[in-house]
C-alpha cells in the first residue's frame, strides 16, 4: 500500500441557509498522496481546500466519489475513530482546539478518549511534547502561551494519537511571523524526522516552497499541481487566482515580459542571482 | 492632525510580582496626514501605544498631544479624542452586533449625535471607502457576509466617524492574499483622499514596504528604529535579530551587489528592483 | 478587573496540600465547612483560625492569595454585618434607630456570620488554590461516578466544567477587547439611566454570544477530530490513589472535628 490517502472523484454540497440551492464546495476532486509526502495545498478563500481536508478526517463525507485513508474507507462508520486516529487534524485558531487547563492535560486528551493505558499515554504525552519542544511548558496554562506555542501543543496533542498522517488547516493564519516559522519547523521536522505524512492547507506561499508537491485549489477543483517550482513558475494563474508567489519569482516574471531572457521557475534568491549573472 | 508622543511609560499590574512594563519611554511625532507603519514582532508594545492614542488607556506617565492638545491631562472629554482617533481593532468582525450592514455602520456616526442624513451620508461613503456596494448590501445582515467582506463591514463602521486620524491594527491578519490585497488598496486610496493620517500595524514588511511614508519599529517596549521605508530597511541586522525580516528584493540587491553588480542599495519593492535590474542589464550591454 | 480574583484560581506547587488526591481534598474541604457550622463558641473559631493558618503554611500559599481571595466577597461581608446588627433583636439595646436596633445578640451573631464567611472562602480558596481545576475535576467527576447508575452525568458534567476552565480567560480577554473596540467606535457604558445602560451593554453581548457560539462550534469539531466520543472507553493519564499522606488527612481532619465538637459544650 503506497498511498496514504487516496481521494477520488469527490463532490461534496451543503445548502448556505438563504440560498435554495447546494452550493458545490467539491467538484471531482482526484488526489493521492504517498505515505511520508509533504504535500500542501493553496488556494484562496472558498476554492473548497477547508472542506476537502475534512473529508480525510472523515468530518465531512463525500457526496459522491470515496476517500480512502490508510486502506480504510471513510463511509465505513465501523473505522471511524481508527481513521480519525491514523489522519489527525490541525486547526486555524488555537485558542479553539485546546481543551484542557494545563498543557500536558491538553495533549492526553486524544490518547485518553482511544483508552490507551495510563503509562503508556504519560509515555505518549512526554515525546510529544519533546517532538515539538514544549516540554518545558508541560505544566502551564494554554491560553498565557504564545499563538505559535499554543499550536505547537495542538500539534503535540495529535502526535500523542500516534497518527500516520496530520492534516493542518490553515495553521499559521493567525500567527506572527515568528510564531509561524516556530510551527512550519516543527511541521517539516516531524516530516523528516518521524516520516509523518503532512498534508498543510494555507495560503502563504513561502511555506510551500520546501514542500514535496504543491496543489493549487479553485472552484471547488484542483487546478494546478507539481513541484513547487513547476507550480510557482505559472506566474500569471496564480495571479488570477488571487494568489501569492515569492518577490524573487514576480520578479523574474516581471523581468521576462520587459523581455529580459530568464528561467521562470525560479523559486530562490540564489537561484535569481545566479540567472542575472550569467545574462551580464 | 499631528501626534506627539512624550515619554511614554505604561506599566501593567504595578505593585504585584507581575509588573511588566509594555511601553518604555517612548517619544515620537507623527505629522498631519503622514502613513505610517507601526512594525514589532507580537508583545512588542505596539498595541498598547495604539490604544493609548485614542485614551482607551492611561499612561503610567508621559503625555500624549493631539494637535497641540493633551489627551492624557485628567479631566479631557474621551468622545472628543476617539471622534478624532479613529481606531480598527485585529479581527473587527468579531465586534459586528447590527441585525444590518446598514446599522452598523452607522452605530459609531450615530454614538457621535449626528443627524439623520449625516448619518446616512457617511454610511454611503465609508461603504463606498472599502468597496462594499451600499444599495445592495445596506439591508443585509453583516454576518451573512463572507470573511472579507465582513472585514470591511468593520473597518467602515470606524471610517464612518470621519477621524482625522485612523489606526487599523493587523487588519489584514487572517485573509488570503486576495482580501488583504483589497484592504490594503481601499486603505491607500483612504489615505490619498481624504489626507487623513493614517498607522498601519502590521508585521508583514512587504505590506508596509509599499504603503507607508515612515515607519516605527517597536521593540520591547521602545520604538528603536524609524524613518522611511529605506532608512528602516537599512538596518537589516537589527531588524532580524528583534524576529522581524526585511522584504525578500532587499536580500536579492545585497547580494547581486556582492556579485557585482551596482544597484541602489535602497530597493525595497519588486518594481524598484525590476527596474533598476533592468537598467544595469541594458547599460551593460551597450 | 475581573482577572485579579483569586476566587477558583490555581497556584501551580508541590506541597503536601498540593499532593492529596483531590477526592480525598473535596470531601475534606466539604467536612470543614459543615464543620463550620458546628461550632457555636468563638472558642472554637480559634481552634479553626488555628488548623486554618497551619494548613495555609504547609500549603506554602503566600498570605497574600488568602487575602485576595477574601477581595470579592468585602461587600457581602459588610452587607452581611449590617444586616445582622441591625436586625437581630436582642436583650441590650445599644442604640436604636426607628425599626432598627443595635444589639448584643445582633453584634454578636453578626460576627459569627463574618467569622463564617471568612473561613468559608478561605477554606474554600485552599482547596481551589492547591488543587489544579482539571484535578478538581477529576476528583469532582470520581466521586460522583458511583451515582452514575441513577443518572447522574458525572462525565459530562465533568467535562463541561473542564472546557468552562479552559475559556473563562479566553473570554475574559474577549469581552475586555470588544468593550475597547466598541468605545473606540463613541460607545458610553458610563453614563445615563439603567435603561440606557441596558442598551449599551447589547453591542458586547451580541459579539460575545456570536463569538462563543462560533468558538463552541470549533471546539466540537476539534474535539471530534481528537477521537471524543463521550465518557465511554476512556481512560485518563492521571491516576489517583489513596497514599499515606491521605490517610494521614483524613485523621488529622477527624480529630480537628472532635476538638471542635467537643469546644460547642
Amino acid at each position: 500500500m503506497e498511498n496514504m490517502v487516496e481521494i477520488s472523484n469527490v463532490f461534496y454540497g451543503y445548502k448556505k441557509h438563504d440560498q435554495a440551492e447546494e452550493f458545490l464546495a467539491l467538484r471531482g476532486v482526484n488526489l493521492k498522496v504517498k505515505k511520508g509526502e509533504f504535500l500542501v495545498v493553496i488556494g484562496h478563500n472558498g476554492s473548497g481546500k477547508s472542506t476537502l481536508s475534512k473529508h480525510i478526517n472523515a468530518i465531512y463525507l463525500p457526496k459522491e466519489g470515496d476517500v480512502v485513508v490508510n486502506g480504510m474507507n471513510t463511509k465505513d462508520t465501523e473505522k471511524l475513530w481508527e481513521i480519525r486516529q491514523s489522519a489527525g487534524m490541525v486547526f486555524q485558531n488555537p485558542d479553539n482546539q485546546i481543551v484542557a487547563t494545563i498543557v500536558e492535560e491538553d495533549v492526553a486528551f486524544g490518547p485518553e478518549n482511544m483508552g490507551v493505558e495510563p503509562s503508556e499515554i504519560r509515555k505518549r504525552v512526554e515525546s510529544a511534547l519533546k517532538a515539538v519542544r514544549m516540554e518545558e511548558y508541560s505544566k502551564h496554562a494554554p491560553h498565557l502561551l504564545s499563538g505559535g506555542q499554543k499550536q505547537r501543543v495542538a500539534i503535540a496533542g495529535i502526535l500523542a494519537m500516534k497518527p500516520k498522517c496530520i492534516i493542518l488547516d490553515e495553521p499559521t493564519a493567525m500567527l506572527d511571523p515568528s510564531g509561524r516559522k516556530e510551527v512550519i519547523e516543527t511541521i517539516k521536522k516531524l516530516n523528516k524526522e518521524e516520516g509523518i505524512t503532512i498534508i498543510l492547507i494555507t495560503h502563504f506561499m513561502e511555506e510551500a516552497v520546501d514542500a514535496d508537491r504543491v496543489v493549487v485549489m479553485d472552484d471547488g477543483k484542483i487546478v494546478a499541481e507539481g513541484t513547487p517550482r513547476e507550480v510557482f513558475s505559472k506566474v500569471e494563474l496564480l495571479k488570477k487566482l488571487g494568489l501569492d508567489v515569492p518577490q524573487v519569482t514576480e520578479l523574474a516574471y516581471e523581468l521576462k515580459k520587459s523581455g529580459i531572457n530568464i528561467r521562470q521557475d525560479i523559486i530562490t534568491i540564489d537561484e535569481l542571482v545566479e540567472e542575472l549573472c550569467q545574462l551580464r | 492632525m499631528s501626534i506627539k508622543v512624550n515619554n511614554l511609560t505604561f506599566k501593567y499590574m504595578v505593585g504585584t510580582p507581575f509588573e511588566k512594563t509594555a511601553l518604555d519611554n517612548v517619544s515620537l511625532e507623527i505629522n498631519d496626514g503622514e502613513f505610517i507603519g507601526l512594525i514589532g514582532h507580537t508583545g512588542s508594545g505596539k498595541s498598547t501605544l495604539i490604544q493609548h492614542l485614542n485614551g482607551l488607556l492611561k499612561p503610567t506617565s508621559g503625555e500624549i498631544y493631539i494637535d497641540n492638545e493633551c489627551i492624557t491631562s485628567k479631566g479631557i472629554d474621551l468622545k472628543k479624542i476617539r471622534q478624532l482617533v479613529g481606531l480598527v481593532f485585529q479581527y473587527p468582525e468579531h465586534q459586528l452586533f447590527e441585525e444590518t450592514v446598514y446599522k452598523d455602520v452607522s452605530y459609531g456616526p450615530k454614538n457621535l449625535g449626528l443627524d439623520e442624513e449625516e448619518i446616512d451620508n457617511r454610511v454611503k461613503w465609508a461603504l463606498n471607502i472599502v468597496g462594499i456596494d451600499y444599495d445592495k448590501y445596506k439591508d443585509v445582515s453583516p454576518f451573512d457576509l463572507s470573511g472579507g467582506q465582513k472585514r470591511r463591514v468593520a473597518i467602515a463602521g470606524v471610517i464612518a466617524m470621519q477621524p482625522k486620524v485612523l489606526i487599523l491594527d493587523e487588519p489584514t491578519a487572517g485573509l488570503d492574499p486576495k482580501g488583504r490585497d483589497e484592504i490594503l488598496q481601499n486603505i491607500k486610496n483612504l489615505h490619498k483622499k481624504s489626507k487623513m493620517t493614517i498607522i498601519l500595524v502590521s508585521h508583514s514588511m512587504d505590506d508596509v514596504a509599499e504603503l507607508a511614508d515612515k515607519l516605527i519599529v517597536m521593540y520591547r517596549g521602545k520604538n528603536i528604529i524609524q524613518g522611511t521605508p529605506k532608512e528602516v530597511f537599512r538596518n537589516v541586522e537589527t531588524l532580524e535579530s528583534i524576529g522581524l525580516a526585511v522584504p525578500q528584493v532587499k536580500y536579492l540587491v545585497q547580494s547581486l551587489n556582492k556579485n557585482g553588480f551596482n544597484l541602489n542599495e535602497d530597493i525595497i519593492t519588486v518594481k524598484e528592483a525590476k527596474d533598476a535590474i533592468l537598467k544595469a542589464l541594458r547599460r551593460e550591454k551597450k | 478587573m475581573i482577572k485579579d480574583i483569586t476566587l477558583g484560581q490555581y497556584l501551580p506547587g508541590d506541597s503536601v496540600i498540593h499532593r492529596l488526591d483531590p477526592r480525598v481534598k473535596i470531601i475534606l474541604s466539604t467536612l470543614y465547612v459543615i464543620n463550620l457550622f458546628i461550632i457555636n463558641k468563638f472558642i472554637g473559631y480559634l481552634y479553626v483560625a488555628i488548623f486554618t493558618a497551619f494548613v495555609i503554611f504547609i500549603a506554602k500559599i503566600p498570605f497574600k492569595y488568602i487575602m485576595k481571595s477574601l477581595k470579592p466577597i468585602i461587600w457581602l461581608l459588610l452587607f452581611t454585618a449590617v444586616f445582622n446588627v441591625l436586625l437581630t433583636p436582642g436583650e441590650i439595646v445599644y442604640a436604636k434607630f426607628g425599626p432598627f436596633a443595635i444589639t448584643d445578640k445582633g453584634v454578636y451573631l453578626a460576627g459569627f456570620m463574618i467569622i463564617r464567611i471568612v473561613f468559608l472562602i478561605v477554606g474554600t480558596s485552599v482547596l481551589t488554590l492547591t488543587t489544579s481545576p482539571i484535578a478538581l475535576t477529576d476528583g469532582i467527576e470520581l466521586l460522583l461516578n458511583p451515582f452514575k447508575k441513577i443518572g447522574v452525568p458525572a462525565h459530562e458534567l465533568a467535562m463541561m466544567m473542564t472546557i468552562a476552565l479552559r475559556f473563562i480567560p479566553t473570554l475574559i480577554d474577549e469581552t475586555d477587547k470588544i468593550i475597547k473596540a466598541q468605545k473606540a467606535r463613541g460607545a458610553d457604558f458610563e453614563s445615563g439611566n439603567i435603561i440606557n445602560r441596558a442598551k449599551n451593554l447589547i453591542p458586547i453581548l451580541v459579539p460575545l454570544f456570536i463569538n462563543s457560539f462560533r468558538r463552541a462550534d470549533e471546539l466540537a469539531l476539534a474535539m471530534e477530530a481528537r477521537c471524543y466520543r463521550g465518557g465511554e472507553g476512556r481512560t485518563r493519564m492521571k491516576q489517583f490513589n489513596i497514599e499515606k499522606n491521605d490517610y494521614i488527612s483524613i485523621i488529622v481532619m477527624v480529630g480537628f472535628i472532635i476538638i471542635s465538637i467537643l469546644s460547642r459544650r
